[in-house]
């Protein structure tokens, strides 16, 4: 039987407002414990929680970069359960009437692109930190635990799929996609190794073409997205493997073991998880009027799907467009800048993509330190045209410019890259090299046409490289015929 | 008239015309706590040298021309679930023993800024749950109009010593009834203001959507003077109310010619004692001869309004009161795991009229049964409101008795938490629907004991029920004092 996967992910992101949900605390990774705490994320008797304006207009934008629909009115709930790092014992969360619902987000995969729906995102906090001291840090054999609650209160926003997603490939293209549309619109610092962003995935098979869902798994801990297409894949074989040899799947929880490359069950909590919603009554509903989304929509930056879509308008191929996209904005910007200076959209996308690229993973710069202008590269693109400079050369001619030793034009006189285009110049070396390779003139005669190829290699090696290889090869297939 | 026995209003008179200062209204307050503490167990803690300092501080602000209005150099009392900075909170609550609050409350700020001495925090049923005060970890609180019997609850200590003296005034919280139903028994003024009006930032949560803190005073004036302190938006309550507020002093002395009165018909008749319904009724006659159009109001959500608070007011503290695990404050009891110790801090630190109630809405919120219960009462909760606004049509106030009966034996109903429940039947409305209400005291049974008379209005109705309210305390024109009997000779 082929099995079709079923996929769906849930997305928590921490916002990176300036202060918590519902308390004035500072939002700060990596500070003393418990430095930014007060009554309220502690949860003292008495405190009330105050919400966020901004938290919810973060929410909202991400909500129409995801092209949902936002509520007119949404709701708090109160979820109940006890942990010694949930402070007042329910964490504020929404539960039917979230801010944000039916979206969607286009994926592409080897040139296929899918639609995922998104079910919806809602507003809520985040817990404490629970560190478990002794045992190798798992609860249950700890001697001590730790709690921080610097993260208590912390604004999340969880974004749920529709479990639209069919392979552990889509489920990583959908997971990076959503992260670089939050990334873009700056809600949060999106960064996995921090947990300023994080992933789970619920997984179930079913026969191909079947209707209904199988079992559902839910699957924690993948901290790349690497990670998560791994933990996938490696839960759908997992489930395939134990309905083919007769076996049920249970609904559970299921721990990444990055290091062992498996899902591991976790301990099924004591209790069910019924989580005994109600309307939080600290706090009224909150109303989106349609002034304040549209003031959000109107400040929406230009979004990654958007901008490759304008590319490709432009004229790039969908890959050379979709790797742009996916480019720091300072690498962008000398696109848009040396396309208005009138450079072919294809060269400079592939020089940014390229050579530039690499240079800043090669030299570790940062990419708001780029020392390249829009102008540069547009003049480095029109001495290529221009027969000053061979391709191979302007690399070099880059790599000057790069580290600071002029415009192309400079950095091409002063490394002395400058091809050689006078005719006299090159029918002089080219008489010189067939002086000294009367065995290839004769190949040549013979009708053996590849020698063209070596002699060009002796013309260039003896102009030093700077010999216009066009010029060059007419000029010694000249020769040879006459 | 001994010191203790003025009101507000008479007080501040003789501080400003300089025949008594702070301090001399503060060490009367103070020795009438001493003289009746033993007895009738009204605070948890007093503060003696805090509220001295402060009383001092009021005197020499007096002395400089600093005057802080009409609470200034005036001894008041807190009911212990509001938070004080430095002084213990406890909630009455074995669970937060020893708990000092790092912040104040909004109230407690207001009233230091409104220049005000706090004498101590006030004994109350644990966590506020209760009628009669006699849930409090700490031991009863008695009636000083007869020892052997209850003063309420839930806000009863504070009830008991604004009516004894060793307070001009005290802050109660009011989720059910747990300020007007202990002032109708102890012969005081209690009002629950509209919900939102008051914040509630600092007060010990029961049931977050009902709790609404208010005054406990001898006088209609003095408790328009509290209100008017402590009231206002508060941008740490995201429920407080930031529009316009009433004014409620100004219509004191307007009268009720006029005015439409309507009287409740379902808070009558079975349950309520004959004297209770007697004096009720005399007074509805008193206003009518003042010139008010009295009419009899049916609000047939009332009788199932007592069902649906016991589901809601429940469900809410099931999880208010989640947050007393034993990790962060308070008492914590002993256990292995995280999950040992927190079920043992909390099976020792709640007495059992809280774990019943966690336990009831922890119930009426479980998958299976949140439609049947929780959101059935919720229903119940918008009839109740839509059945106020149609009487509210007709009529400017309602009124009725506070509480069906006078003050019972301690003891009496604490085996019967339904007849406990009961207590609140006329009160419970009024939060249901975030509407004020209060209590005045309209006379004394043949057992001597006060009787008390609500006046309900619509929300931010306030002006109007304290303009009905003042005409009440004129027409009764009620001057009794408790006297303790072992401090009588
Ligand atoms: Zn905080």
């Amino acid at each position: 039987m082929t099995w079709e996967s079923v996929i769906g992910i849930e997305v928590h992101v921490e916002l990176s407002t300036r202060s918590k949900m519902f308390c004035g605390c500072a939002v700060e990774f990596g500070a003393e414990p418990n430095t930014n705490t007060c009554p309220v994320c502690l949860g003292l008797p008495g405190a009330l929680p105050v919400p966020n304006r901004k938290a919810i207009e973060w929410i909202m934008a991400i909500g129409l970069a995801l092209n949902c629909e936002v509520s007119e009115r949404s709701v708090f709930h109160r979820k109940n359960y006890f942990y010694a790092d949930l402070p007042k014992g329910y964490q504020i969360s929404q539960f039917d009437i979230p801010v944000c619902h039916d979206g969607y987000l286009d994926v592409t995969v080897d040139g296929e692109t899918r639609r995922i729906g998104i079910e919806r995102a809602h507003m809520e906090e985040d817990t404490g930190k629970s560190t478990h001291i002794g045992d190798g840090g798992r609860i249950h054999a700890a001697e001590s635990t730790l709690l921080d609650f610097n993260r208590s209160g912390v604004p999340l926003v969880e974004v749920v799929s529709r479990p639209d997603i069919r392979s552990a490939a889509e489920a990583r293209a959908y997971a990076q996609d959503l992260r670089a549309v939050v990334a873009e619109l700056g809600a949060s610092d999106a960064r996995l190794e921090e947990g300023s962003i994080r992933f789970d995935a619920n997984v179930s098979i079913r026969p191909e073409g079947a209707e209904g869902l199988g079992t559902k798994v839910e699957v924690k801990n993948m901290n790349s997205f690497r990670s998560l297409e791994k933990a996938v894949d490696y839960e759908i074989e997992r489930q395939i493997t134990v309905v083919e040899a007769g076996g049920e799947l249970t609904q559970e929880t299921r721990h990444w073991d990055e290091e062992a490359g498996v899902t591991h069950s976790m301990r099924v909590k004591e209790g069910s998880s019924d989580y005994r919603y109600f309307t939080e009554p600290d706090l009224a509903p909150m109303v989106m009027s349609a002034s304040w989304v549209d003031e959000v929509r109107v400040g929406l930056p230009e979004l990654p799907a958007e901008r490759k879509a304008r590319y490709s308008d432009e004229g790039l191929e969908s890959d050379l467009a979709g790797v742009l996209s996916a480019s720091p904005v300072e690498v962008r910007d000398i696109f848009d800048v040396a396309v208005a200076e009138g450079a072919d959209h294809r060269r400079v996308a592939n020089w940014l993509v390229g050579d530039v690229t690499a240079w800043l993973r090669r030299t570790e710069t940062d990419p708001t330190k780029l020392p390249l202008g829009g102008k540069q590269l547009a003049e480095l693109v029109e001495i290529v045209d221009e027969g000053v400079v061979s391709s191979s050369a302007a690399k070099m001619v880059l790599e000057g410019v790069l580290q600071g030793e002029g415009s192309p034009r400079e950095v091409a006189k002063a490394r002395d890259l400058v091809q050689i285009s006078d005719v006299s110049a090159i029918e002089e070396i080219v008489a010189g090299v067939l002086a000294d390779n009367p065995e290839a003139v004769k190949s040549y005669a013979a009708g053996e046409q590849k020698v063209v190829g070596f002699l060009v290699g002796q013309v260039m090696r003896a102009s030093q490289g700077k010999a216009d290889p066009k010029l060059v090869n007419e000029l010694l297939r000249q020769k040879l015929s006459s | 008239m001994t010191l203790h026995e003025l009101t507000i209003a008479e007080a501040g008179e003789r501080l400003r015309a300089g025949e008594v200062s702070s301090s001399d209204l503060l060490e009367a307050a103070l020795d009438r706590a001493s003289l009746t503490e033993a007895q009738l167990h009204a605070y948890l803690t007093i503060d003696r040298e805090g509220a001295r300092e402060t009383a001092r501080r009021a005197d020499a602000d007096l002395a400089d021309g600093i005057d802080h209005g009409p609470l200034h150099g005036v001894p008041v009392a807190l009911k212990d679930n509001m938070c004080t900075r430095g002084v213990e909170t406890t909630a009455s609550s074995q669970i937060l023993a020893g708990y000092i609050p790092p912040y104040d409350a909004t109230v407690t700020r207001k009233l230091k800024e409104a220049g005000a001495v706090i004498v101590g925090k006030t004994n109350l049923d644990e966590f506020a749950m209760g009628s009669s005060t006699e849930n409090s970890a700490y031991g009863t609180s008695y009636n000083p109009w007869d020892i052997g019997r209850v003063p309420g609850g839930s806000s009863g200590g504070s009830a008991a010593a604004v009516a004894i003296g060793s307070a001009f005034a005290a802050l109660g919280s009011d989720t059910g009834g747990s300020i007007r139903q202990p002032a109708s028994l102890t012969g005081v003024v209690g009002l629950k203001p509209t919900y939102g009006t008051v914040s509630r930032y600092g007060l010990i949560a029961f049931a977050s959507s009902l709790d609404q803190i208010g005054p406990l005073s001898r006088s209609v004036q003095d408790a328009a003077f509290m209100l008017e302190a402590i009231w206002g938006h508060d941008p740490l309550d995201a429920t407080s109310y930031a529009g316009e507020y009433p004014q409620p002093s100004a219509a004191l002395d307007d009268g009720v010619s006029g005015m439409k009165v309507g009287v409740v018909k379902e808070l009558a008749g079975e349950g309520y004692e004959p004297a209770v319904e007697t004096a009720v009724s005399a007074m509805v006659d008193k206003l009518s001869d003042a010139g008010a159009a009295v009419v009899e109001v049916s609000l047939p959500t009332f009788d199932i309004a007592l069902s649906a608070y016991y589901l809601i007011a429940p469900a809410e503290a099931s999880a208010n009161l989640a947050r007393f695990d034993g990790v962060r404050y308070g008492h914590r009891g002993e256990g292995a795991t995280t999950e040992t110790l927190m079920a043992r801090t909390r099976a020792e630190g709640f007495g059992p009229e809280v774990t019943r109630r966690v336990l009831l809405g922890t119930y009426a919120l479980s998958a299976g049964y949140y439609d049947a219960f929780y959101g059935q009462a919720q229903k119940v909760r918008s009839a109740i409101q839509e059945d106020f606004s149609r009487a509210y049509e007709s009529v400017d106030v309602l009124v009725s008795p506070t509480s069906p009966t006078v003050a019972f034996e301690a003891g009496a109903r604490m085996d019967d938490p339904l007849a406990m429940y009961l207590s609140d039947i006329c009160t419970i409305p009024s939060n249901l629907a975030g509407h004020p209400a209060i209590s005045i005291p309209i006379g004394l049974d043949e057992q001597n004991l006060p009787i008390g008379f609500q006046v309900m209005a619509p929300a931010l109705g306030e002006t109007v029920m304290f303009q009905v309210a003042a005409a009440v305390e004129t027409l009764a024109g009620f001057a009794e004092r408790p006297v303790l009997e072992e401090l009588a000779s």
